[in-house]
């Protein structure tokens, strides 16, 4: 114990700018991210947090957690607050009304609000290029108003709105792929990440504040109040959920995917799903399914990794010049 | 520099934003609002204006992005009309609640459906209650002058609310009228630079928007009401120093030949005009007629209007919005509870006009006026109002 306590903040920040006494609720995962993403980012840093769990129990008047500047204006537009922060710190900075320090500017939202209702202002400001860092942290369903399902909740999830019946298995269709998304924006920089991988979460939001322009990082936040879980799995259910692959822990970095756990043969479904008492209702087939589609997604996962490989580039850049060649003599010719 | 110069009253607004040197503007296009920001978009690239230009998606970005820029501590400035206003909707009321000094221009619109691009004032009407501090302005100069004189008083730390300069569209938004413009150092007097009571910034670490339980809920509105009846004195130090500035004088309650006057026309925004026009010719023809026009909305000036509305037998009200199902309309509910108290209490008569762009004329104004003379009934019934020019 003594060693650790010398080695951890050799490594970590011990200060903390999301201090304890917020309200969340017990085993949230949400809130051990947040902590460990403030120790990541410092405090050079303007929060924007939208309305949901991560800004209701951090927030009530008199009271705050935060030890940064932190601005809560509505639910849907985190993504147009934080362009308008950073589009004002630029021009001040500018303008030499304030000194040039390199204020970050980070979004915190969680899936509802990136995923459904606060989707286009993120894509708007993501497109318009601003130098900020926008983190969604999914829990996979709207917990703060009470569970209900969102673009982002698994396939088969029970939700208050997804409820399992006669007629329904739950969830009715498959988790909106938002990395992705976010990766079609041809932004510098897009990561996965998890609480339960907190060296892993912290390189990643250091990484995300470092690039130039916008980057987006998608942090599970395990839930044991909507998933049905028990408080003391959060950080296993994180770590089952990147080794069975259903949140595979990757990175886009300039367009070049690395996957950062990659466990080889992926745990079996079962063994996730199983601790959440939100998939019981779930008969085998349904899990075989869920487990098909996702072997599925996590082989077009390395496909990816190979396709934007250095290797794969050069040996395309080489098949390249040769026909180019040709054509060149051909053109002259005529 | 007192040279008049034509130009489309659009050009002298963002003229005027150029002057007030914003720091950062964020707009979404919508019609008529769009050559102001299509100017200001020019100012920027021409260099003539060092602001971030910020290209929102939506008009509800918009509004949320100058939140976040005034919120940094920037002079932040929109412009919307219409189904942007309405988009913004949300966000209006939590810019003034958090207190952050916001210019926006609305050249006011008809609100869809069906859709209109014309002007009227139901997109300002349905925003009524959004806690800002709005002026109506009459022509071209008024638009200019009030853009400056909204960033002085918006930013004034006795004040810190956002501002609305309502300004009819295409009426008064495209015309091309003679300006009187400001040179930078004049206007650099007169609007110092923003000193924000409160900003976000990491030496200092602020929560901004946190959310209230029931026990606060009430003392923060109790507040934030209080900031805006209480902003009347910087508005009015507003106008006081812009005219030792300019000579240009502005008060909240604008008459025009009311001495005398039995009937009384009142009216806000760019109707003022042609409606002076109409009393000019009811006044040769003998009829003691006057008009009473209102610049400032809110924070409504009940004291300025009941002095200037004192001694008339008979008012009528002109609305440019249908409050649907109200028991007035927007203007004539909110005059008509003003003179309540009143004795002896005037006979108040209501006239929705020019909605949807549906000319006004002075003839129009003759009519209403030459029929409340004849009219007597107070208090008429629920919703009655004249819907004037409607074909029925």
């Amino acid at each position: 114990m003594e060693n650790l306590n010398i080695y951890v903040p050799r490594l970590l920040d011990s200060r903390e700018y999301f201090t304890p006494g917020q309200r969340a609720c017990q085993g949230c995962g949400e809130t051990v991210a947040l902590r460990q993403i403030m120790k990541s980012v410092g405090r050079n840093v303007i929060l924007a947090n939208a309305t949901g769990c991560s800004e209701i129990i951090s927030s009530p008047f008199p009271q705050t957690a935060w030890l940064v500047p932190w601005i809560h204006v509505a639910f849907e537009n985190v993504a147009a607050v934080a362009s308008g922060v950073e589009a004002g710190m630029k021009a001040l900075e500018r303008k030499g009304a304030l000194p040039k320090r390199n204020v970050k500017v980070m979004a915190i939202a969680g899936d509802g609000a990136t995923a459904d209702i606060g989707f286009q202002a993120l894509s708007g400001a993501v497109e318009r290029g601003h130098n900020f860092v926008y983190v969604c942290l999914d829990n996979e369903a709207y917990m703060n108003t009470g569970i209900q399902r969102s673009s982002s909740t698994p396939f088969g999830a029970m939700t208050t709105t997804s409820p399992p019946g006669r007629m329904s298995k739950g969830q009715k269709t498959w988790k909106k792929n938002l990395p992705e998304i976010m990766v079609a924006h041809e932004i510098p920089y897009v990561a996965t990440a998890s609480p339960s991988y907190p060296f892993d979460l912290i390189r990643k939001v250091k990484r995300a504040v470092e690039v130039d322009g916008p980057a987006y990082l998608h942090v599970l936040a395990v839930c044991p109040t909507g998933w049905r879980s028990a408080g003391e799995e959060t950080i296993r259910l994180g770590r089952l959920a990147a080794e069975s692959g259903v949140f595979p822990l990757y990175e886009v970095d300039q367009g070049k995917y690395t996957i950062n756990l990659d466990p080889g043969e992926l745990k079996p479904m079962k063994e996730y799903l199983g601790l959440q008492g939100r998939f019981r209702h779930l008969k085998p087939e349904d899990l075989e399914y869920i487990e098909d589609r996702v072997h599925t997604n996590f082989e077009k996962l390395r496909a990816k990794v190979r396709m934007t490989s250095e290797e794969d580039k050069a040996s395309r850049k080489a098949t390249k010049q040769k026909p180019k060649k040709g054509k060149t003599a051909a053109r002259s010719k005529k | 520099m007192s040279k008049r110069i034509g130009m489309e009253v659009s050009i002298a607004v963002a003229e005027a934003v150029k002057l007030a040197n914003a720091d950062v503007i964020a707009a979404y296009p919508i019609t008529p609002q769009t050559h102001i920001v299509e100017h200001l978009s020019e100012l920027v690239a021409d260099g003539d204006l060092d602001a971030e230009y910020v290209c929102v998606e939506s008009e509800h970005s918009a509004m949320s992005a100058v939140v976040g820029a005034s919120a940094a501590g920037a002079r932040s400035y929109t412009a919307t009309a219409s189904q942007g206003l309405a988009l913004m909707h949300e966000i209006l009321f939590i810019a003034s609640s958090m207190r952050l000094p916001i210019v926006m221009t609305v050249a006011n619109r008809a609100l869809s459906g069906p859709l209109s691009i014309w002007n009227d004032h139901s997109d300002v009407m349905a925003s009524r209650d959004c806690g800002w501090i709005q002026y109506f302005v009459e022509n071209g100069q008024e638009a200019f002058d009030h853009t400056l004189i909204a960033f002085r008083v918006a930013e004034d730390p006795e004040v810190s609310l956002p501002v609305i300069v309502n300004l009819d569209g295409f009426i008064l938004s495209h015309m091309i009228e003679p300006h009187v413009l400001l040179d930078d150092e004049e206007v650099a007097r007169y609007i110092p630079p923003f000193r924000p009571v409160n900003r976000l910034d990491p030496d200092n670490p602020v929560t901004m928007g946190d959310f209230a339980m029931p026990e606060f809920y009430t003392e923060v509105k109790k507040s934030q009401e209080m900031a805006l009846r209480n902003s009347r004195a910087t508005i009015d130090k507003g106008w006081q120093e812009f005219a030792e500035l300019t000579g240009r004088k502005y008060q909240a309650v604008e008459t025009y030949k009311t001495e005398g006057a039995e009937i009384l026309m009142l009216s806000m925004g760019a109707l003022g005009e042609t409606a002076s026009v109409a009393v000019d010719r009811m006044r040769d023809q003998g009829l003691p007629v006057g008009l009473v026009k209102l610049r400032l909305w809110r924070p409504f000036p009940s004291d300025d209007l009941l002095k200037a509305l004192g001694g008339a037998k008979k008012i009528v009200v002109m609305d440019r919005a249908i409050s649907f199902g109200a028991a007035a309309n927007p203007v004539a509910a909110e005059v008509t509870s003003l003179l309540y108290d009143t004795e002896p209490r005037p006979c108040i008569f209501n006239s929705v006009v020019g909605l949807g762009g549906r000319d006004v004329r002075v003839e129009d104004f003759e009519a209403i006026v030459k029929k409340a003379m004849q009219g007597h009934s107070y208090p008429g019934p629920v919703g009655d109002y004249d819907l004037i020019g409607v074909r029925e």
